[in-house]
Order: structure tokens, then C-alpha cells, then sequence
């Protein structure tokens, strides 16, 4: 009897469990995987424009559209560029980062604080400061960036920043790499930290210099760390969009990805070709996380 | 309680020599590194430095040649442009930041308590599938929002939903399930099960237990859940350009200062660094009471326990 009684508790709260999830099970599956389908399906019809006509299917003519049409090729080539930088800029300038405070030093605190606030600011905000600061004046002429590189003789640095034709997309990475790099020190703090210490004592016993130890010892162990960080930095990176905008607006020569899709929505109306172009980064992120989060699934199993 | 990424951050590494002398070369790499810290130190810092001494220099004596020199006397005239406007400039952020504020305060609350039972669930009442379902969540996290944006602006715009504030917070409850489920869960992997089997043999149903075991320990959840959802709905560009962005009437801070600074008539820097300054305040000022807070929720998007 106690038995019967104990099956049907143990059964009704496992349903129970479900059925308390069950609003935002459904919630997700409609709001991210019905939209994706959804736009999935208007990617390949013809609502190329605001004004209305019959829908009609015209398979994946919008996305063949997209690898010839040079303003898509051109946002996806920038993205290339300031993805790259912005990964390897974040990257270095976090590892230099994590590497200065890792053994703890007097005022770590007070540094750490500072380094990691600019992730708390919108980059909308901060990108009205460097839209200013980058101005593109130089010499006499000069403010700003370029002004206070002459003063610290750096002239030589100075720069057209995000209007120059090719060197545009460097220089927006620069706000990016300001602003995460504390992402990525913090990151790398928590692996340096997750370090047994016995392993660096084992080391220095065996005499291991300080050098021998971070390159044999240390820096093989941050290895799951540095697949995480260039996971984040990538998936951040291909949806760059706010800081874009905030720093240079819809202008050609920064266009990027995301931000081609929201001017083919809203100034061109063609749903279609936003759609599409939505897609195409979808999938480009999908190839990047799904692995992660596969992998990420075994090691809960694990647990 | 587990260690998670921020105790690992904030630990105090033993400093063992710190007694003893420091020989030469140790003597070298410590003044180095200091250097090398303040020197990062003050490039972090300029933006905001550079915020702050334009605002306080009035409406119309910034300029680019002398963005970093402190201002020669004090004028709050800039505070008061960018806050409420003039007539010469019309535009202002004070309407905005209320509207926000009324929006990013629900939107929070409401996210932390989903956030609470569906982690609950995901941690201690596993069902079969429920590591995969799980998974399929974690996914809506990582996706670009463009990719179900046209639909969400057409189901918007059909139910008259893009006529209120409402909108917003729809959307970052519904896009904030994936982040506040995963912190919550993850934080309750960590209270030890058998507090959990010792309700279940005491009859304690899945509901009671909540209440009078795991609710009362989810006091840190939940301000690290809140303060999450806060700042990255204060912050968002996206949802707001494309749910509300034709509507100056439903403008929130980011549309409002991008409104301000994006605007092709006369530009005046102080007043342009003055809406920034205000619009970045309300998270700043989270960041610095609640940090370590922050950080967590931060981190946790890493999907590293």
C-alpha cells in the first residue's frame, strides 16, 4: 500500500516539476524556435518591399541575392576584419591583464573594480564619447585621440580612425577591445585562480623557474579558459550592432552584418532580405555555439 | 556552498613572502607591475573622465582640442540641457529615464521569479529530458535577436502590443528565460540534495519545499538575477530600436540619447557627454554597490559553473 502511495508521489512530482516549466518551455519554443521558422519561411518568399501583393515562394533566390549583392559582401568582409582584431586585441590585452594581478598584489581590488565597469555602460553611451574622441582631424587640426597622441609624442599614430576606407573596422574594434578586455581578465582570473597552488610548489621544488612554470605548468591548464573566451568574444563580435550604431551610425564604410539587416528592414523595407540576412548570421553563430553548448551538456552529465 | 568563478576571482591568493624582504629582481617586477596596472588603469578611466569634465564645462565651450582638459570654471548649464532641453534644443532625456526605470524595474522582477522556479526545477526535479530541454534554452541565449525580430515586430504590431512600454518588458522577460534560468540553476545545484530528500521524507510537497527551504536561501539569486536583468535591459539597443524605435513618445535612455547624439542639427559635445553620463549612471552605480553581484551574473553567461 505504502508502496503504491510512495510510487505515486515520487511519479506526480516528477510531472510536477515539468508542468511548473512546462509556461516557459513553451514561451522559448514559440518566441525563439516558431520565430526563427517564421523568419525562416519569409526569407524565402518575395516581401521584398513595404507595399502589398500576394506572397509567393521563391526558394532561396534571397539568399543567392545576398552572395552577389556587394553591400552584404562588403558588411560581411567588415565583420571579418573587426572580429579578428576585436577577438585578438580583447584576448591579449585580458591575458596581459590577468597576468599583472594573478598573484594577487596590494590594491587588487581597487584595479579589478576599474577594469571591469565598462561592461556595466551601454555601448550607446560609450560610443558617443569615442565617436568624439576618434575624430579624424589631424596635425594642427587635431583633437582628441589624435591631439593627445601628438602631446605624448606618438604622432605618428594618429589616424583617420572609423572613417579612413580601410582602416575603418580596426579602429571600431579599438572601443570593443576597451570595453570587454575586463570580460576576458576576468575570465582568465578565474582559471589562473582555479589552479591548484600545489601544482606551482610541485614545480618550484623540482626548480622550475618562474618563466618554466607559467609556460609548462600554468598556461596549459587555462586551456578550457581560452575556448570559453574565444566562444563569448566570437558570438559577441558577429552580433556587434549598438556599438556600431552608437559610434558611427548606419555609415557604409563600418557596416556590419547586423547592422546591414536592420537597414534593409526598416529604410528599404524588404522583410525578405532582412530576413535572410538575419538567417545567414544566425547560422554563422550557430556553427560557433552549438558545439560549446553540446560539449558544455556532456560535462553536466558528468556531474 | 560550492566555490563559483567570482569567489576564485576574489579569493585573496596567500601572499607567503609577504614578510620577508623582496630581493632585487622581485623588487623590479613589483614596480613594474604597478606601473603597468596604472597605466592600464588610466586608459580605462579616460572615457568616463572625459564624460565627466565636458559635462561640467556648459553647452558651448566644449571642444575637441581640449576633451581632456578639466574645465576652467564650473557650468552645470549642460545637466540642465540635456535633462529636461530648451528650445534650441528641444530633445531631452529626463521623460526617457522614468520610462525606463518603470520598465527595467518589472521587467527584472518578473524575470528573477521565472528565473527562480524554472532553475528550481532544472536543478532538483529533474524530468526525463529535462538536460536537453535545458540545452534548447541555453541556445536562445547565444542567438542573434535578429534572426526572430521581423516576426516579433509583426506579432507586436498586430496586437497593438508596440503602443506601450509593455512591449519591452514582454521581450526581455520572455529573451531573459535562458540567462535567469541557468543562474538560478546553477546556484541551486549547489545546495546540498539531501537538505531536498529530507523535505521529501518528511512529505514536504515540491511546492513546500520550495517555499520553506530553497526561496529562503535564493536571497543572493536573486539580486544577482536582478541586477543582471537591470543593466542589460537598461542597456539594450536592439529590442527598443526595432519594438519601439519609430515612437519618440515610447523612447527609452538608449533610443533617447542615440535620438540626441545621432541628430544631424547643431551638435553640442557638452550636452551630447552630459546624456551619456546621466544615461550610464543608473548601472554605474549598481556596478559600484553591487559589483560583485554584476560580475556573477556576467559570468555565469560562460555557461561555466
Amino acid at each position: 500500500m505504502s508502496k503504491i502511495v510512495k510510487n505515486k508521489r515520487s511519479l506526480s512530482s516528477r510531472l510536477g516539476g515539468l508542468l511548473f516549466v512546462l509556461p516557459s518551455i513553451i514561451v522559448v519554443l514559440i518566441f525563439v524556435y516558431g520565430l526563427i521558422l517564421w523568419s525562416v519561411n519569409v526569407s524565402l518568399t518575395n516581401q521584398n518591399s513595404g507595399t502589398k501583393k500576394a506572397i509567393e515562394y521563391v526558394g532561396l533566390k534571397n539568399y543567392t541575392d545576398l552572395m552577389v549583392d556587394e553591400r552584404f559582401t562588403h558588411s560581411l568582409s567588415n565583420l571579418i576584419k573587426f572580429t579578428v582584431v576585436f577577438i585578438l586585441g580583447a584576448l591579449i590585452t585580458g591575458f596581459i591583464m590577468s597576468l599583472l594581478l594573478e598573484k594577487g598584489i596590494k590594491g587588487e581590488g581597487f584595479f579589478r573594480s576599474f577594469y571591469l565597469y565598462p561592461m556595466a555602460i551601454s555601448f550607446i553611451a560609450m560610443g558617443t564619447v569615442f565617436n568624439w574622441l576618434l575624430n579624424s582631424a589631424r596635425d594642427e587640426d587635431a583633437g582628441g585621440l589624435n591631439l593627445a597622441l601628438q602631446k605624448i609624442g606618438l604622432g605618428f599614430l594618429q589616424n583617420d580612425w572609423y572613417v579612413s576606407e580601410r582602416g575603418a573596422m580596426y579602429a571600431m574594434a579599438l572601443p570593443a577591445i576597451w570595453q570587454m578586455s575586463g570580460y576576458v581578465l576576468a575570465l582568465f582570473l578565474a582559471g589562473f585562480r582555479g589552479i591548484p597552488d600545489d601544482m606551482r610548489e610541485a614545480a618550484r621544488v623540482d626548480g622550475a623557474s618562474e618563466s618554466q612554470i607559467y609556460r609548462h605548468v600554468l598556461f596549459p591548464q587555462l586551456t578550457p579558459t581560452l575556448l570559453t573566451i574565444l566562444i563569448i568574444l566570437g558570438h559577441i563580435s558577429m552580433k556587434a550592432f549598438d556599438l556600431i550604431i552608437g559610434i558611427n551610425g548606419k555609415s557604409y564604410v563600418t557596416q556590419v552584418v547586423a547592422v546591414y539587416m536592420w537597414e534593409a528592414t526598416f529604410d528599404k523595407r524588404d522583410y525578405a532580405k532582412g530576413t535572410s540576412i538575419a538567417i545567414v548570421l544566425l547560422i554563422m553563430i550557430a556553427v560557433v555555439v552549438v558545439p560549446y553548448l553540446r560539449y558544455n551538456n556532456k560535462q553536466q552529465a558528468y556531474r | 556552498m560550492s566555490k563559483d568563478l567570482v569567489d576564485l576571482i576574489t579569493a585573496k591568493p596567500d601572499v607567503r613572502n609577504k614578510k620577508r624582504k623582496l630581493n632585487g629582481k622581485e623588487r623590479f617586477w613589483l614596480i613594474f607591475r604597478y606601473i603597468s596596472l596604472t597605466f592600464i588603469w588610466f586608459l580605462v578611466v579616460m572615457p568616463i573622465y572625459v564624460m565627466v569634465i565636458n559635462s561640467l564645462k556648459g553647452v558651448k565651450n566644449v571642444y575637441l582640442t581640449n576633451a581632456f582638459k578639466l574645465p576652467e570654471k564650473l557650468d552645470f548649464s549642460a545637466w540642465s540641457v540635456a535633462w529636461s532641453g530648451t528650445d534650441y534644443f528641444p530633445q531631452s532625456i529626463s521623460d526617457s529615464m522614468t520610462r525606463t526605470l518603470f520598465f527595467v524595474i518589472q521587467a527584472s522582477i518578473i524575470s528573477a521569479i521565472i528565473g527562480s522556479i524554472n532553475g528550481y526545477v532544472f536543478a532538483k526535479w529533474k524530468f526525463r529530458g529535462s538536460n536537453l530541454v535545458f540545452t534548447l534554452f541555453l541556445f536562445g541565449m547565444f542567438i542573434p535577436y535578429q534572426a526572430i525580430m521581423i516576426p516579433l515586430v509583426r506579432i507586436a504590431t498586430t496586437l497593438e502590443l508596440n503602443k506601450s512600454i509593455y512591449v519591452l518588458v514582454l521581450a526581455h522577460v520572455i529573451y531573459g528565460i535562458p540567462i535567469c534560468t541557468l543562474i538560478f540553476r546553477n546556484y541551486y545545484e549547489a545546495i546540498p540534495n539531501e537538505l531536498i530528500e529530507a523535505a521529501r521524507v518528511d512529505k514536504a510537497s515540491m511546492v513546500r519545499t520550495y517555499r520553506s527551504i530553497i526561496l529562503p536561501l535564493s536571497v543572493p539569486a536573486f539580486v544577482v538575477v536582478l541586477i543582471w536583468q537591470f543593466t542589460s535591459a537598461w542597456n539594450d539597443f536592439l529590442f527598443a530600436i526595432f519594438l519601439t524605435g519609430g515612437s519618440p513618445k515610447l523612447a527609452v535612455a538608449t533610443t533617447a540619447l542615440n535620438f540626441i547624439t545621432g541628430s544631424s542639427n547643431q551638435v553640442y559635445y557638452g550636452v551630447n557627454m552630459t546624456a551619456s553620463l546621466i544615461v550610464s549612471l543608473p548601472t554605474l552605480i549598481v556596478y559600484i554597490f553591487l559589483g560583485r553581484y554584476f560580475l556573477r551574473g556576467l559570468l555565469s553567461g560562460s555557461l561555466k559553473g
